[in-house]
């Protein structure tokens, strides 16, 4: 008789391609990729660095309700986003608006939405940083943690049994796999051979609660051969690992139709959202340490340098234009109208039902009857 | 349980006065295309014609694939394989995920087409969580439409056009039914419209409305009440929201009295909702209070079903008085009230 032990005593190692200090290492084979590739990687890892700095200030003001930073999982948001096609589908948790980014969504569509204003997408209905784009193929976020999953399954079924040559990739958090809809996920995933890619951002965090806390497995990755799925562990603050991991695992994914698992390791460098103060909870050294010492963008940035195709002249110019786009954005999206009252109504169903129509009736007669009830910023 | 039988026997018998039978077995009755069906069959060929139709639909969920518990899915993965029919466990997302996404998304993505079917009710030894109601908490979400058939042609009509709605859908099929209501079904590919009652019973005294496999009971208590030469107007309303008030409306204004009544626990059930709604229209026509006679507010017993359910009596009761004024005993709270109401007159 023989129990398995409930941890074995070699952790799974971590995938790396550059170092801490953006070298190459040694003996570590990698999807290559190419000047331009890694130009275009660099410049949006830092327009969203720039947009999470920005928009977090415009919270800290009061001019948006609320925001929520990717601050050091740049590269898991970039370099994922740059190994997928255009006709993957994106299930997003909320802490991956970079591969929206990658996809061609404006500053100032990000800037819209975070105002609520009349061109935002969702109408106003949701709150800040709650994107989604069709024509992007990127479902639009909900808050709730982990529904994603079981949902991204199915997508990918859905593309499995339409012969599609595309994958459903789905995010999530540390978190979100203590979650129930973890296990229905990535279990249907595997009995219905779905061609889905779980990328799990192991950020060390969620909300207070830290890892230590939350599973006492080796992390994620291991949880993946118990369902039957293919896992890695890739260093999340390495966009080349990044890049090479989900450019892998979507091969896989397609050719074989079959689910695949990737863990990143990164850190929260934010504090969880404009709701919440992480230093109640974690040093601030640590936090420091990430954001200077581990940077993702920073290490990047030096192996791209190392290959000659990045200069300090066009840092300056690609922080400088950045911050201008979002600045004029900003000032757009706060001076654009608010979405009009009819939207307040649509949507529930595909049409007006009667109760709908019966109670915004109602509703205009009283706004008629009593204007300085309600805001007067929106149309009627 | 043999009461259950013996009582069944009885409202089946009632059924079978409107062209239902008792019989579970399927009979090859007509010519025209039109079958005697039981009501898990009739689901059965709405399942088989949705999935002929539409090479883009799926039937999943537990044990659908060797044909449910229930045999509604049976024969489905035979035929359409089981790539399209097939088992899964449940993951709950009805409430955050499905009725929103239409809304919360901007109308850029939506959940039509996804129908959630479920068996609903009593069935005389259920207890707690095979026999309960819960249709009233769905309709307290946005975004999703709740509705439950009376009977099997209604229940091919109505899940067809669930299923090809553009909005997700609750399907609540009276587990009690499955296969004792008959009905003639017409073998063809028909829709029953959404949210459009049907006034099953003509009359001019009290408005009677219910859903599902209530509906049998209340036309018990109809009849019952015309020997004692009371007109009840009984109306399905079929699709629970968004529900169709012009006609209980319209009825309501007619005979100036309605009684609601449903299996599921009387606080906060759907039909404080229709009472609510019929009061703010037709207040001024009304001659008596609205009357619900409804499930208690316990979870399903199963020892004491007998007491839980709105039972016939219980609704020919509330008839009577609201018609007559006649003094009831089991009703004696309200009276002793409104003896309180004379004393201080």
């Amino acid at each position: 008789m023989r129990f398995i032990s409930d941890i074995s005593h070699k952790r799974v190692p971590c995938y790396r391609v550059l170092d801490d200090d953006g070298e190459l290492m040694t003996h570590t084979n990698h999807v290559q990729v190419s000047k331009e590739m890694a130009v275009r990687m660099y410049s949006e890892m830092v327009t969203l660095q720039t947009m999470d700095n920005i928009f977090y200030e415009v919270q800290r003001q009061g001019r948006i309700s609320f925001y929520l930073t990717s601050m050091g999982e740049e590269a898991i948001n970039i370099a994922s986003a740059a190994a997928l096609s255009s006709d993957d589908i994106i299930l997003p948790q909320y802490r991956e608006p970079g591969v929206l980014l990658w996809r061609g969504f404006t500053l100032q569509q990000f800037a819209h939405q975070c105002f609520g204003n009349t061109n935002d997408f969702g109408k106003g209905r949701q709150m800040p940083i709650h994107y989604g784009s069709n024509k992007h193929n990127y479902f639009t976020v909900s808050s709730p943690i982990a529904t994603q999953l079981p949902q991204a399954v199915g997508a990918a079924y859905s593309l499995k049994m339409d012969g599609k040559s595309a994958c459903a990739v789905t995010f999530c958090g540390d978190g979100a796999t203590s979650e129930g809809d973890f296990h229905a996920g990535m279990n249907f995933a595997a009995v219905m051979e779905a061609p889905v890619i779980f990328i799990i951002r192991n950020n060390g965090w969620a909300i207070s609660t830290p890892v230590e806390d939350q599973f006492r497995s080796d992390g994620i990755v291991v949880k993946g051969q118990a369902y039957g799925i293919w896992s890695i562990r890739v260093d999340g603050n390495d966009a080349l690992a990044v890049y090479s991991a989900v450019h892998t695992a979507r091969e896989i994914a397609i050719k074989e139709q079959r689910p695949v698992l990737i863990e990143a390791l990164s850190y929260r460098v934010g504090h969880h959202s404009t709701s919440d103060d992480s230093t109640k909870y974690r040093p601030i050294d640590e936090i420091e340490y990430w954001k200077m010492e581990r940077s993702p963008v920073n290490r990047f940035k030096r192996w791209v340098e190392r290959n000659g195709w990045w200069s300090e002249k066009d840092e300056l110019e690609l922080r400088s234009s950045v911050r201008k786009q979002l600045m004029h954005a900003i000032q757009v999206a706060e001076k654009a109208q608010k979405p009009p009252l009819e939207d307040l109504f649509t949507d529930v169903y595909d049409q007006l039902s009667s109760n709908l129509e019966e109670q915004e009736r109602l509703l205009r007669k009283d706004i008629e009857k009593h204007p300085k009830d309600y805001p007067s910023d929106v149309p009627l | 349980m043999s009461t259950c039988v013996k009582r069944l026997g009885k409202w089946v018998s009632l059924v079978s006065k409107r062209g239902l039978s008792t019989s579970s077995v399927q009979k090859d009755a007509s010519e025209n295309g039109v079958k005697s069906l039981n009501l898990y069959s009739a689901i059965n060929q709405a399942l088989h014609i949705a999935l002929d139709t539409d090479p883009r639909a799926y039937v999943f969920g537990e044990d659908v694939g060797f044909g449910g518990v229930f045999r509604c899915t049976t024969g489905l993965a035979d035929r359409f394989g089981k790539n399209r029919v097939f088992n899964t466990p449940l993951c709950e997302q009805i409430v955050n995920e499905a009725a929103k996404f239409r809304y919360r998304s901007g109308n850029q993505f939506n959940c039509g087409g996804l129908t959630i079917r479920t068996p609903y009710g009593a069935v005389g030894h259920g207890g707690h969580y095979h026999s309960q109601s819960p249709e009233a908490f769905f309709c307290h979400v946005p975004g999703i439409k709740v509705v439950i058939p009376r009977s099997p042609k209604e229940a091919k009509g109505l899940l067809l056009s669930c299923i090809r709605d553009p909005n997700p859908i609750v399907f609540f099929e009276p587990k009690w039914l499955y296969r004792l209501a008959v009905e003639e079904v017409p073998e063809d590919d028909y829709m029953t419209p959404l949210s459009e009652a049907e006034v099953i019973r003509q009359g001019c005294d009290i408005t009677l409305v219910g859903w599902g496999a209530q509906l049998s009971i209340m036309e018990q208590a109809c009849l019952d009440a015309e020997k004692e030469g009371i007109s009840c107007e009984l109306i399905d309303l079929k699709t629970l929201i968004p529900w169709d008030k012009e006609t209980v409306e319209a009825s309501v204004k007619k005979t100036g009295r309605l009684l609601i009544s449903h299996e599921a626990p009387v606080t906060g059930g759907f039909g404080a909702e229709i009472s609510a709604s019929i009061l703010e229209r037709c207040f001024s026509r009304l001659e008596a209070p609205v009357a619900r006679v409804c499930g208690l507010d316990t979870p399903f017993p199963l020892v004491f079903e007998p007491f839980y359910m709105p039972t016939k009596n219980k609704s020919k009761i509330m008839v009577g008085k609201w018609i007559c004024s006649v003094h009831v005993e089991f009703y004696n709270v309200i009276d002793d009230d409104d003896d309180d109401d004379d004393d201080n007159d």
